[in-house]
């Protein structure tokens, strides 16, 4: 107790003592530097937004740099007159079904690596690591044959979300069997001994207590088949079945010109990372590390 | 009595689903493309067995070697241009000072959009006739305005690792902001006791501190960079000529352009060879698979 009050009683001197002396030459610069680099990484997002609020005139007679005196919605309206809905659902239809078959393939793959010493599930374990390393690219062609002559589901959704099954499976399965190792032994033997099976060992166990694992490789998950664009562009071709990385190609093949129009398509395809970055910024980025960070 | 780690006909059923998906969509795709490597066939024909045809006509032209090249040239690229920036960012961030931490949440908004939105953004950006950095040079009297970025043999691979980067730092001072955060304060104030500066305890502290950092990051990007399709796809298409024809753009344009499967899988055999010849050696060196999953720098 009265440690945590000491250590927080340091951090707040810290933090108070750093405006009450002189400023050093190093804060001056460092904060220089970090105003620098401010620019650099959010000046060019600032300016997607800015451009997509612009007429199109204005954009070809305005100061390019500078947010138009006139902001109009146009553009987002233009946006959503092309179909910006229908790309939208298909890319929510495929992400969500993506992730929820990757997490809960690979939470029964985990489980099991962690709770057996098994030889053949060991082996079947480092099978996926090494898969962590295999470029999605390195497989498209077999699996663009695959789809198309084979299982023939080529142009669809479903087509789309099998293979980026696949390959979302490596990273998940490790970050989940580094999580779920963490739960003491005891308590399964516990309940196992109170005769409770692999299901609901699983159920009342792993799963409450790798939540926040779960949410974060969920996160994760998401945002990679929200922006995967090689399986869409490769599996994909009508209308009917587009999602967003492959609608905002398109869309600039057909107004390349309207630069403005493609900077609000460009902004609306990142909608749902925008909110989750507003409303809940810490489990995104928490997400985006997915288990990188040690 | 039932040993809690023997296996059972239901577990070996709960593994059944992973490991079907990757055998099918991931494992034997990659055997395959060792198959089609060896036939003529545009997809549609009938397939040609030809031995080593494929492998002979991509090295003896040259094509193989020059995207091999390109594409060790854009992992160090990207691995030079990311690593400095994203190391002292992320230090930067765990900083005590308020407005750091106002600046972390404009730093990490590049990573809200997705590889092809980056890519048709900079595009427009770096336009030859109405792009803004153009634009801004002729206003400044830096430039003549008339620069063409992406359309310059000599310079289309450092303009693309540059965007790359402007994508990827905020994710990898991102990684460098939670390993920092979770040096001990107590460290520095010993340090401190001690009299050493700022420039001082960043070498002897931070740089040690972060050294499993610094490895996830490196390991990231020299593999990430067997990846970048998306942003090159959009921005060049590989080229001008074949400026960008990294080995994935030049495996998808023999595949899915020049209908030439045989070829195309040649170069992604190339690359999935390279990509776990990459990582084994990776792991080796960093004991990344003991990677423990620790959030608590968040």
């Amino acid at each position: 107790m009265e440690h945590g009050v000491g250590a927080a009683g340091a951090r707040a001197t810290a933090r108070r003592s750093w405006w009450r002396q002189p400023l050093a030459w190093y804060q001056v610069a460092v904060a220089l530097a970090g105003t620098v680099w401010l620019v650099f990484a959010f000046y060019p997002v600032f300016y997607i937004l800015i451009t997509s609020l612009r007429s199109q005139q204005g954009y070809l007679m305005g100061i390019p740099w500078l947010p138009s005196a006139h902001p109009t919605f146009e553009n987002y309206a233009t946006v959503f007159q092309t179909g910006f809905a229908h790309y939208f659902l298909n890319s929510v239809i495929v992400s969500v079904c993506t992730v929820a078959l990757i997490v809960a393939c690979s939470l029964l793959l985990a489980y099991v690596v962690v709770q057996t010493q098994n030889r053949f599930v060991r082996l079947v374990f480092n099978v996926f690591l090494v898969g962590l390393s295999l470029p999605i690219q390195a497989a498209i062609i077999p699996v663009y044959v695959l789809v198309t002559n084979v299982i023939h589901l080529y142009d669809t959704l479903i087509g789309l979300i099998l293979p980026s099954v696949a390959f979302g499976l490596p990273l998940t399965i490790l970050i989940l069997v580094n999580f779920i190792r963490d739960i003491p032994r005891e308590l399964y033997e516990s309940m196992y001994l109170d005769g409770a099976t692999d299901f609901i060992l699983l159920r009342h166990l792993v799963v409450p207590l790798s939540r926040s694992a779960l949410i974060s490789v969920s996160i994760y998950d998401f945002v990679q088949a929200w922006n995967n664009f090689l399986f869409p562009l490769v599996l994909t071709q009508s209308d009917a079945s587009r999602v967003l990385p492959l609608a905002i190609t398109n869309f600039q093949g057909q107004y390349t010109m309207n630069v403005p129009a493609i900077m609000a398509f460009v902004i609306l395809s990142a909608l749902p990372l925008i909110l989750a970055y507003a409303f809940g910024r810490q489990y995104l980025l928490r997400g985006m590390l997915a288990g990188f960070s040690k | 009595m039932q040993n809690t780690s023997a296996m059972n006909g239901q577990r070996w059923l709960m593994m059944v689903p992973a490991v079907l998906f990757f055998l099918v969509f991931a494992l034997i795709p990659m055997l395959v493309a060792v198959y089609y490597s060896f036939l003529n066939w545009n997809g549609l024909s009938t397939p040609q067995w030809v031995g080593f045809a494929n492998w002979q006509t991509v090295f003896a032209s040259g094509e193989a070697w020059h995207a091999i090249r390109l594409t060790i040239e854009i992992m160090v690229l990207s691995w030079v241009m990311q690593t400095p920036l994203s190391l002292l960012i992320g230090v930067f961030l765990a900083g005590d000072q308020k407005y750091r931490a106002v600046y972390g949440v404009f730093y990490f908004t590049p990573l809200l959009f997705s590889s092809v939105a980056v890519g048709v953004t900079w595009s427009y950006i770096l336009n030859p006739n109405f792009g803004l950095l153009d634009a801004l040079l002729k206003a400044t009297g830096l430039g003549t305005g008339n620069e063409n970025w992406l359309g310059e043999p000599s310079t289309a691979l450092i303009v693309v690792a540059a965007i790359i980067s402007w994508q990827f730092i905020p994710f990898h001072s991102l990684l460098y902001h939670s390993g920092a955060r979770q040096i001990p304060e107590s460290l520095y104030e010993a340090a401190r006791i001690d009299g050493a500066g700022p420039v001082r305890m960043f070498f002897s502290i931070t740089l040690p501190q972060l050294k499993y950092t610094f490895i996830t990051s490196t390991v990231l990007i020299l593999t990430g960079s067997l990846t970048y399709f998306d942003l090159i796809y959009v921005l060049t298409g590989g080229g001008p000529g074949d400026a960008t024809l990294i080995l994935p753009m030049d495996m998808y344009k023999q595949a899915f352009l020049n209908e030439n499967i045989g070829v195309g899988s040649v170069m992604a055999v190339i690359l999935a060879v390279a990509g776990v010849a990459l990582s084994i050696l990776l792991l080796r060196l960093s004991r990344f698979n003991r990677m423990e999953s620790q959030l608590e720098g968040m």
